[in-house]
């Protein structure tokens, strides 16, 4: 029998990989919205797509967020206040990019316009960047002290490897929206997004087999959990091959499969890494915080699972409906924002 | 400037700037959900351009106080890590409870009332902002029972250090969550009512559309009325509380450094002087704390330094008084701002009864500046509940100087105070203009530009 902190941990997982599943694809519509589109009109088309979604899509960091406050207080302490600097910026970013979509359309010049697609375009890269950076730092290992507090120099945020993690992430992110793009658009757009999203999976190929080198000699990625890790990555790496190959035969709803496939097994593999720890001292193996010395109680833990399993196929179910409802193309018609 | 004192900064400020946004949202939407009921039951249109014009400027601001929650969820860590270590495992529940139950509500189905007009049938449609609205009930429900914890802990056991959760029933059943939770949703009631009713009365008196805002004036107002003397009722259950549970801050609240003697008289007026722990000047109302303490014409509230010493004893050398003009004050600025709001309320709806709204200028003028108080009155009562809890964040087991994070730095509270507090000045700038701009414009704008977007400006056919 699994024990319950074990369980939320693979809940955390869960959250995790469905907010990047999610909000991935919203963050790259938003980043293609600066590449991609030619005119006003085209900016606007994609902004909506993801008009109905983004803010649900959201609530899965916060419910992720909420998720390790209540099974791993010291994690949810440790991460939050050792990454103060970072998570304002996420916060900032998160902040003008959730008006932006709202505002941006309540007046019509276009200086009021193209001031707010800045900022959802700013808004949608900056925190995938961050989190990338964020994943790959606590893999990689903070200065965590007895009292699980890190005390950590900039280098210990930004280096080479964090920085390609961040990037790896990002261009992930990008993808995802563009191929969401060619399914929700129609027309010269959605030709452009699917020609831009062919040369982007092979940019992301690259990006990924460094970070996947780099993580060899920078963390234990593949020491610690040998076998799970080459197989995700080996998974990881035929996801964005199939991504190739559909978007070739325009087959776009399986393409967008797979990009999420690739997002989801990457976010699957770093949690995998980490298990059972879940923030690694850089200082000392034995201050590493773990889903065991980390962990609420188990009462409390019992109670959030029994909660949890009541409300998750709920909620599944509502946002599944909701994406059923807007299933349609945005073409220019019936645009909100 | 410590970083102690930083983090507080930046935490109230954060947290009654959150706080302007959500009550108005709670309010407006409700009175939203209300109106689209009445389209979707008389079928009469005005109705449903009254539902898509207020509901207008409840997605704008909807879409502030969502973003500035964010932060709040996220500096309980950032700022407050010991407190969250400390407190998590039963904390964090209901906060976790809030984001899974009440946030996914809200953000899913505002998502398919905004773009769903068209796309679901009445009734579905409807169901969707009656969802919204129970979301942020939901979420009021659960961030308040985390809030009740920090006023009267209950239901956890202390082991290893840290409270752990032993009874997740008696977070739900706490007493301080049945007088604090209709109180806030009350206020926000009103809140939202006197919202309504102001931006009615503005265009009342500039004669457009006339008929429409005197509708939605008598709506708000039945709303305002009801739910103004909810929140008197409501807040004087509070008041009674706090006898039991934190005397000291009903004492600061009053001003009360010495025992009140019996009967205690309700001090409506003093120059407090907290160097020398007396008041210099008082205007006292015979019998009346009495009566707000205990519902009874006699009975003595302790004052401030009888408590001190019993606090002294319990929880060892320290100083238990809190900020006693901030508490003094905030409540008296509370309580008179819900009274004149009930007043105007009522005469608001007299005047529509009789027919002479649009008659009464003066009136009208009032209600465009009433506007603000709810928000005052919002921002008073929490930082009466909140200044008065101290020294503690949790009431009687941990302070708020053992709150903090260790290992962030005043440079990076520096940081982060001066760009969230930029980034806020920011949105309230833009969000005032965005309401004033909408306002003007009136109701039959927002109905055409839902039309003109259907209009098809690039028609290729092309579906799924």
């Amino acid at each position: 029998m699994i024990a319950l902190n074990e369980l939320w941990f693979i809940l955390v997982a869960v959250l995790f990989v469905g907010f990047f599943f999610l909000e991935g694809f919203d963050f790259g519509v938003g980043m293609a919205s600066r590449f991609l589109g030619r005119n006003e009109l085209e900016r606007r088309i994609m902004v909506n797509t993801i008009g109905p979604f983004w803010d649900a899509n959201e609530v899965w960091l916060l419910t992720g967020g909420g998720a390790i406050f209540a099974a791993f207080p010291h994690w949810y302490a440790t991460m939050f206040s050792g990454y103060y600097i970072p998570f304002v910026f996420v916060l900032l970013a998160l902040i003008g990019r959730g008006v932006a979509f709202e505002f941006r359309g309540k007046v019509d010049t276009p200086k009021w316009i193209k001031s707010w697609d800045w900022v959802v375009f700013g808004g949608s890269i900056m925190p995938p960047f961050l989190f990338g950076v964020l994943f790959t730092s606590i893999l990689r290992g903070m200065p965590i002290d007895e009292q699980m507090n890190i005390h950590a120099k900039f280098s210990d945020y930004v280096n080479v490897y964090t920085v390609l993690g961040g990037i790896t992430v990002t261009m992930l992110c990008f993808l995802h929206g563009l191929v969401f793009l060619t399914l929700k658009t129609v027309g010269d757009l959605q030709e452009r997004a699917r020609e831009l999203a062919r040369k982007m999976i092979y940019g992301v190929l690259v990006s990924l087999v460094a970070f996947v080198g780099l993580s060899n000699f920078e963390t234990d990625l593949f020491s610690n959990r040998g076998v799970v890790s080459v197989l995700l990555v080996g998974l990881i790496v035929l996801s964005y091959l199939l991504a190739i190959v559909f978007l070739k035969k325009q087959r776009d709803g399986w393409a967008f499969g797979m990009t999420g496939a690739g997002i989801a097994l990457t976010v699957s593999t770093i949690f995998a890494a980490l298990f059972p720890r879940v923030m690694i001292s850089s200082i000392d193996a034995a201050y590493n915080l773990t889903v065991y010395n980390a962990s609420s109680g188990n009462y409390s833990l019992k109670v959030m699972t029994i909660v949890a399993l009541t409300l998750l196929p709920f909620v599944l179910g509502y946002q599944i409906w909701s994406y059923y409802v807007f299933r349609k193309r945005v073409d220019g018609k019936d645009m909100i924002y | 400037m410590s970083e102690l004192f930083l983090a507080r900064l930046q935490f109230g400020s954060t947290t009654i700037f959150h706080f302007l946004f959500v009550p108005l949202s709670i309010g407006l939407v409700f009175l939203v959900a209300v109106m689209e009921t009445l389209y979707v039951v008389k079928g009469d249109d005005m109705y449903k351009r009254m539902a898509k014009f207020w509901g207008h400027l409840f997605l704008i601001n909807f879409a502030v106080g969502v973003v500035t929650g964010i932060i709040q969820e996220f500096q309980f860590g950032m700022n407050w890590s010991e407190y969250s270590r400390f407190v998590g495992d039963v904390f964090g529940a209901p906060l976790a409870i809030e984001a899974l139950l009440a946030f996914f509500m809200e953000s899913t189905f505002i998502g398919l009332w905004i773009f769903g007009w068209d796309r679901l049938s009445k009734k579905l449609h409807l169901m969707c902002i009656w969802l919204v609205s129970l979301g942020t009930l939901m979420s009021a429900l659960w961030i308040l029972a985390a809030n009740s914890f920090m006023q009267e802990p209950v239901g956890f056991v202390i082991r290893n250090g840290r409270a752990e959760m032993n009874d997740f029933f008696a977070l739900l059943t706490n007493p301080q969550l049945f007088v604090e939770f209709p109180h806030v949703i009350f206020g926000a009631l009103a809140t939202g009512a006197f919202f309504i009713g102001g931006v009615s009365a503005y265009k009342i008196l500039r004669k457009q559309e006339v008929a429409f805002f005197k509708k939605s004036f008598n709506i708000a107002m039945i709303v305002a009325f009801i739910s103004g003397m909810g929140v008197a009722f409501s807040g004087h259950a509070q008041a009674k509380h706090l006898m039991e549970s934190q005397p000291m801050k009903m004492a600061a609240s009053e001003a009360l450094w010495e025992d009140s003697g019996d009967p205690a008289a309700w001090t409506a007026f003093a120059l407090v002087d907290s160097t020398n722990q007396e008041n210099a000047f008082e205007i006292n109302i015979p019998y009346a704390l009495s009566y707000l303490a205990y519902e009874e014409f006699s009975g003595e509230v302790p004052g401030m330094k009888t408590l001190q010493k019993e606090y002294e004893e319990k929880y060892g050398e320290g100083n238990y008084i809190p900020p006693v003009k901030t508490t003094f004050w905030s409540f008296r600025i509370m309580v008179g701002a819900g009274m004149l709001m009930i007043f105007t309320s009522f005469l608001g709806l007299l005047l529509n009864f009789y027919k002479k709204l649009e008659y009464s200028r003066f009136y009208l003028k009032g209600m465009v500046w009433l506007i603000s108080f709810p928000f005052i009155a919002n921002s008073a009562g929490w930082i009466m509940t909140e200044i008065g809890r101290q020294p503690w964040t949790v009431f009687g087991m941990m302070t708020t100087s053992a709150s903090v994070s260790p290992n962030v730095s005043k440079a990076s509270l520096l940081f982060s105070f001066l760009s969230f507090t930029a980034i806020y000045t920011v949105l309230a700038v833009l969000l005032v203009y965005l309401f004033v701009r909408e306002i003007k414009k009136g109701s039959e704008h927002t109905a055409h530009v839902d039309k003109e977007v259907a209009v098809d400006p690039f028609d290729q056919g092309a579906y799924l």
